[in-house]
């Protein structure tokens, strides 16, 4: 809300600097997002009074204009064509800071000769005021402006930008927010006192108001004003109506806009000629109405908007925008006013149905309050009568059909100590609530009793009666303390811990934790994912994406790590290993998605040599593996790796990551068709673990073996068997040997010395026993049983 | 066996010294070993053992004689061997020499994401106070992040948290959507567990606005909840200048001034001083000196009593604060998109 200060003055004193005053208003009561200042011109810029015009000798389009300032006069060369003799203008005296007419920047005006005459100052145009673009003529000023003063006292606004809470609709009103400087300062408010002639029969006799739906309008009143003579509203007028940030159209509208930015009530007038069967029915709208309204545009409405009907069809959309057809014209001479609560969530949902939103029903969506509606009528009837001529009928119709009694509660100084923790004396709690409009009076021993005002329907419980008095009163006296008590029950997040720790795994293994978007593509996701599976169970989808690009609640992270990899590969030249944590969202019926926590990680890029250069080799598959296996090494977890194929990886590459027969993950080199659909061109390997099942077999509460202090028999064993034959089930017939307790591969080898079609294996073994020495014959014996088991479980021979 | 006459001593002696002074290598040393003082092989072993077969009569002096030859021999030995020992270690130094200043074997080096490391700090301030972690979901209702916090349908406090609904329909309704806030969590925990409460909830939202330097989509956020008897605003004061002393130096402190969120009352927005100009004004604190941080308040009795609390006897606080936000202040960067370009060149500063 647009809060221009001079406005504001009238109804409070304003005796702070205006950053100290918007500085405190944010502080105790909604932020000052901005102080807008117009005409922040110097002393140099003043109101001067045209004595007269003469042409200049030297040139036609140029004249010579004598200007009174008050205490001297200045003559100087003036081209605008407007200019004219008893003119008020605005005039720059020499040195006067403005901006240049010609180029648009800041300059310091200086005397200067034109065409032969040395001109020291200037009348200046909107333009050089900064005030518009208009630089066709001179600024020409009502002719009471005072000659010879300032030009920012006489035209210069300063207006204040101020949020307001969405639960203080009394914050929408320029008198409200005086109110809040009232308390804040110690001042008092000045309310306009409201007093008009009244002419003719009553208006209740006139016209008749029926509510049909009292819980979505209250209240509702209509006065009626006779003799308007529309026309443009005063100068006055027109300025607090721009500088409050609205256009002024005629007079029975502004007033109407004037009175809602002054107490936060938004007024519709009628032409009451308009208004047939001399009835205003509040009611829904029925099926198949239709209501042009005042921007022209013929809308349908629909069942459960509220509207404003004469006796046969609705002539307005209720707290929404008027109809175009009862819209006051200069042809009226009658106006039916209308001032009335409406139901707040009702307004909003309408008018965000019609994409209206407006001044009026962004304050009835904050739930005015009913007694509101008579005091803002009667604003209006006043001004109507004293700015544009009219004779108000006597009397209001006013329909009310429940009357709010004002809320009234007891707040005990122990529930507010409890809630602020910190006692604030009863004559300071006082002074600062009844400043703030509330009627209260303290009652021993400990209670205030509160009667809120009608302005104030936020306020219900001793809870707001304390942030009233904090709010004022400031927070710099609050103590800092600490929670104590008794101690709360504590809450295992494994799934947490294990995430943190596989963080913290894969950071120490060398790799960068990224973190992506959510939303994704289904473009990017059909790249990671086969189509069956999204058929089968179709991703969420956002109801409002902001693009295609962000639409789906990802079911895989893929294809964003991909994306987060093509692009560092483009700047980077070595290996590029990254991961993250981050849950997929797979949708179930009638519950809220289950969010699938995955670990998801990618490398690609090319080795580093000793140097730490890149060297010629791309990683590979191995060393994605190696960051597997240092991540369940970490975790005391053994996995198998069993072939396996998977959409968007390279078959013969992939492995299914398995732990106790349960497919826990996977890991494999990206299908290069994949990757170059992420734009990567080189070979990158990607691997993914469900965290949610690496949960289930981690090992809680692991027991200490002692360690065996008996020396270990090393021996190497190497064999040679069917290439397809994988290492893993060489080295477990190994590790079940008897006395085995380690078997580490250190070799594969194929070429000169090993058939075609056949692998050597090379695997250190360690033989050892928990309580004494072997002997050579134990070391032996056991040995030739294992390679007799891989001889023919295997197929194996001894190289 | 021959027995050499005791003059024959004094020749072999000569004769050892004189090889061994020869002796320039390991090798070389232990070629010389085997041949003098080698079991089997070596000659002055010999003429030890050479002892038993002497007369009886010679066999004193001859004993005497042979076995000052073995020690002296020895000794020489001993010392010879570790004077080539020396001349290794003098060698190396002198030839070995390398250049220090060379890198070593690089070990790849990875970095937690920024956000990841702000959270973990922000973590530990309130964990050090006695607070528990609760994680809780994303995808929320409409019900726990809208209405449980005194937000129903069509109130226009649901303007301050733009929202991305879900396109899932349940009687004409939408009712469920991207959470815009950690706060659903206050409900979900509550609703678990009787008081006390101290839980702190990090977690992902998501608010449907444009992006630009300082504003993205997607944020992560903590949530602060403690009910107990007893608690208070100053409480959340204390609570919160302990954070910012935590995260931002043990000079700073907090200023808490007024707002409004639905689910809270009353409601404060909270500053810290600003460490960049310490109050003198600058960009960061909009020369105001004053940094905003995070939004907090003392729980709506309304939200306790929703819960089933009884708001006579319990009350609580609450507070709302963003990573980024946070880890912008602390690292002083200048466009939040960063966080989710996860360029490495960003990432590997942290
Ligand atoms: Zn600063």
């Amino acid at each position: 809300m647009k809060v221009p200060l001079k406005w504001l003055a009238e109804y409070v004193p304003l005796t702070l600097p205006v950053e100290s005053l918007a500085r405190k208003l944010t502080l105790g009561a909604a932020e000052v997002e901005e102080i807008i200042r117009t005409g922040a011109w110097d002393e140099k810029v003043r109101v001067g009074h045209v004595l007269h015009v003469e042409p200049h000798p030297n040139a036609d389009r140029l004249r010579l204009v004598t200007v009174d300032l008050g205490d001297r006069r200045q003559r100087v060369v003036c081209g605008a064509p407007n200019v004219a003799t008893g003119q008020r203008i605005a005039f720059g005296e020499e040195g006067a800071r403005l901006i240049s007419g010609k180029t648009g920047e800041s300059m310091v005006l200086k005397a200067a000769p034109v065409r032969g005459i040395v001109s020291a100052g200037m009348v200046l145009s909107e333009r050089e005021l900064g005030l518009s673009e208009a630089h066709e003529g001179i600024l020409v000023l009502p002719p009471d402006a005072p000659i010879g003063t300032p030009l920012r006292d006489y035209l210069g606004e300063t207006v204040l930008n101020m949020a307001a809470w969405s639960n203080r609709p009394d914050l929408f009103s320029i008198i409200g927010v005086a109110r809040e400087i009232a308390a804040l300062t110690g001042a008092h408010v000045r309310e306009p006192s409201i007093d008009y002639p009244t002419y003719g029969a009553p208006a209740d006799a006139r016209i008749r108001v029926t509510i049909d739906d009292p819980e979505l309008c209250p209240r509702y009143t209509a006065m009626l004003i006779d003799h308007v003579q529309v026309g443009p509203s005063p100068a006055w007028m027109q300025e607090r109506l721009a500088a409050a940030g609205m256009r002024p159209i005629n007079n029975v509208v502004d007033i109407t806009n004037y009175v809602m930015l002054e107490y936060g009530q938004p007024l519709h007038a009628f032409d009451a000629t308009k208004i047939g069967g001399n009835q205003i029915v509040v009611r829904r709208a029925r099926p198949d109405e239709r209501l042009t309204t005042l921007d022209g545009e013929d809308r349908e409405l629909t069942a459960g908007m509220l509207v404003i009907a004469d006796a046969s069809r609705p002539v307005a959309l209720a707290g929404v925008m008027g109809g175009l057809e009862s819209e006051v014209s200069e042809q009226t001479a009658s106006v039916l006013l209308e001032s009335a609560t409406f139901y707040g969530a009702s307004v909003r949902r309408t008018a965000a149905r019609l994409r209206m939103r407006s001044e009026a029903s962004m304050r009835f969506e904050k739930g005015l309050p009913p007694e509101l509606a008579p005091v803002a009528a009667r604003r209006a009837v006043q001004l109507l009568a004293e700015l544009a001529g009219g004779q108000p009928a006597p009397g209001m119709v006013d329909a009310y059909p429940n009357p709010h009694a004002p809320v009234t509660f007891i707040a005990s100084a122990e529930r507010l100590h409890r809630v602020l923790g910190i006692d604030i004396p009863a004559g300071r709690a006082l002074e600062v609530l009844r400043a703030l409009g509330f009627e209260v009076e303290w009652q021993p021993p400990d209670s205030y009793a509160v009667s809120v005002p009608y302005w104030r329907p936020d306020v219900r419980i001793a809870d707001d009666i304390a942030e009233e008095l904090i709010r004022i009163v400031g927070y710099d006296d609050l103590p800092s303390t600490t929670v104590h008590g008794r101690t709360p029950q504590a809450i295992p997040q494994p799934a947490r811990d294990l995430r943190e720790r596989v963080k913290d795994i894969l950071v120490e293994a060398g790799m960068h934790e990224i973190q992506t978007y959510a939303l994704v593509s289904l473009e990017q996701l059909q790249r990671v994912q086969p189509a069956e599976e999204l058929a089968l169970t179709p991703p969420l989808r956002v109801a409002n994406p902001m693009s295609a690009e962000r639409e789906l609640l990802r079911t895989s992270s893929r294809g964003s790590a991909l994306e987060i990899l093509a692009r560092n590969l483009r700047v980077q030249r070595g290996e590029v290993a990254l991961f993250e944590t981050s849950v997929t969202y797979q949708r179930r019926e009638g519950d809220l998605p289950e969010e699938r926590e995955t670990l998801t990680a990618v490398i690609g890029g090319r080795r580093l040599d000793r140097w730490g250069q890149p060297s010629d080799e791309p990683v590979d598959f191995f060393d994605a593996k190696g960051y597997a296996e240092a991540l369940f090494a970490h975790l005391h977890l053994r996995p198998s790796w069993e072939v396996t194929e998977e959409h968007g990886l390279l078959p013969g590459r992939t492995a299914a990551i398995r732990l106790g027969g349960q497919d826990v993950g996977v890991i494999g080199q990206v299908h290069p068709d994949t990757a170059a659909q992420f734009d990567i061109d080189s070979d990158c390997l990607l691997f993914e673990v469900r965290m949610d099942l690496l949960l289930q077999h981690l090992h809680t509460g692991r027991d200490y073996q002692p360690y065996s202090t008996v020396p270990a028999v090393q021996q190497d064993l190497a064999v040679i068997v069917d290439a397809a034959t994988p290492a893993h089930a060489v080295r477990a017939v190994i590790l079940a040997g008897k006395f085995v307790t380690s078997v580490r591969l250190f070799d594969e080898y194929r070429g000169p010395g090993v058939p075609e079609g056949r692998k050597s294996l090379a695997f250190a073994v360690a033989f050892q026993d928990r309580e004494r020495t072997l002997t050579e014959d134990e070391v032996s014996g056991s040995r030739r049983r294992i390679i007799a088991r891989l001889e023919r479980e295997l197929g194996a021979a001894l190289r | 066996m021959t027995v050499l006459p005791v003059a024959e001593l004094e020749n072999l002696r000569v004769q050892a010294e004189q090889d061994l002074a020869q002796v320039t290598d390991d090798a070389a040393l232990e070629a010389w070993r085997i041949r003098y003082l080698s079991r089997g092989q070596g000659r002055i072993t010999a003429a030890v053992e050479a002892l038993r077969s002497i007369a009886a009569d010679q066999r004193r002096e001859y004993g005497q004689a042979v076995n000052a030859l073995k020690r002296a021999v020895e000794e020489q030995f001993t010392a010879r061997r570790e004077a080539l020992a020396r001349r290794r270690i003098e060698d190396t130094v002198q030839r070995g020499r390398i250049d220090v200043t060379l890198p070593g074997r690089p070990k790849p080096l990875g970095r937690l994401h920024p956000t990841t490391q702000t959270l973990r700090d922000m973590i530990a301030a309130f964990q050090e106070l006695g607070f528990n972690v609760a994680e809780g979901p994303e995808v929320e209702w409409d019900w726990y992040n809208f209405s449980k916090l005194r937000i129903p349908p069509d109130h226009p406090a649901r303007d301050m948290w733009d929202t991305f609904w879900v396109d899932v329909e349940h009687e004409g309704e939408r009712p469920m959507l991207l959470r815009t806030h950690t706060s659903p969590n206050q409900i979900r925990v509550m609703e678990r567990q009787e008081p006390p409460v101290r839980v702190l909830v990090p977690g992902r939202c998501y608010r449907f606005e444009a992006t630009d330097a300082t504003h993205e989509w997607m944020l992560t956020q903590v949530e602060l909840l403690a009910v107990d008897e007893g608690i208070s605003l100053a409480d959340l004061k204390g609570t919160l200048d302990h954070f910012a002393k935590r995260m931002f130096g043990p000079d700073r402190q907090v200023m808490l001034h007024h707002s409004y969120f639905p689910f809270v009352e009353p409601g404060v927005e909270v500053a810290v001083d600003c460490f960049l100009c310490r109050g003198d004004g600058c960009r960061t604190c909009k020369g105001s000196g004053w940094i905003e941080i995070l939004g907090a308040g003392m729980v709506h009795p309304e939200a306790l009593e929703g819960v089933g609390y009884d708001s006579r006897r319990y009350t609580g606080f609450a507070a709302g604060i963003g990573v980024e936000r946070i880890a912008m202040l602390r690292h002083g960067i200048d466009d939040i998109r960063e966080f989710y370009r996860n360029d490495i060149r960003f990432l590997e500063q942290f």
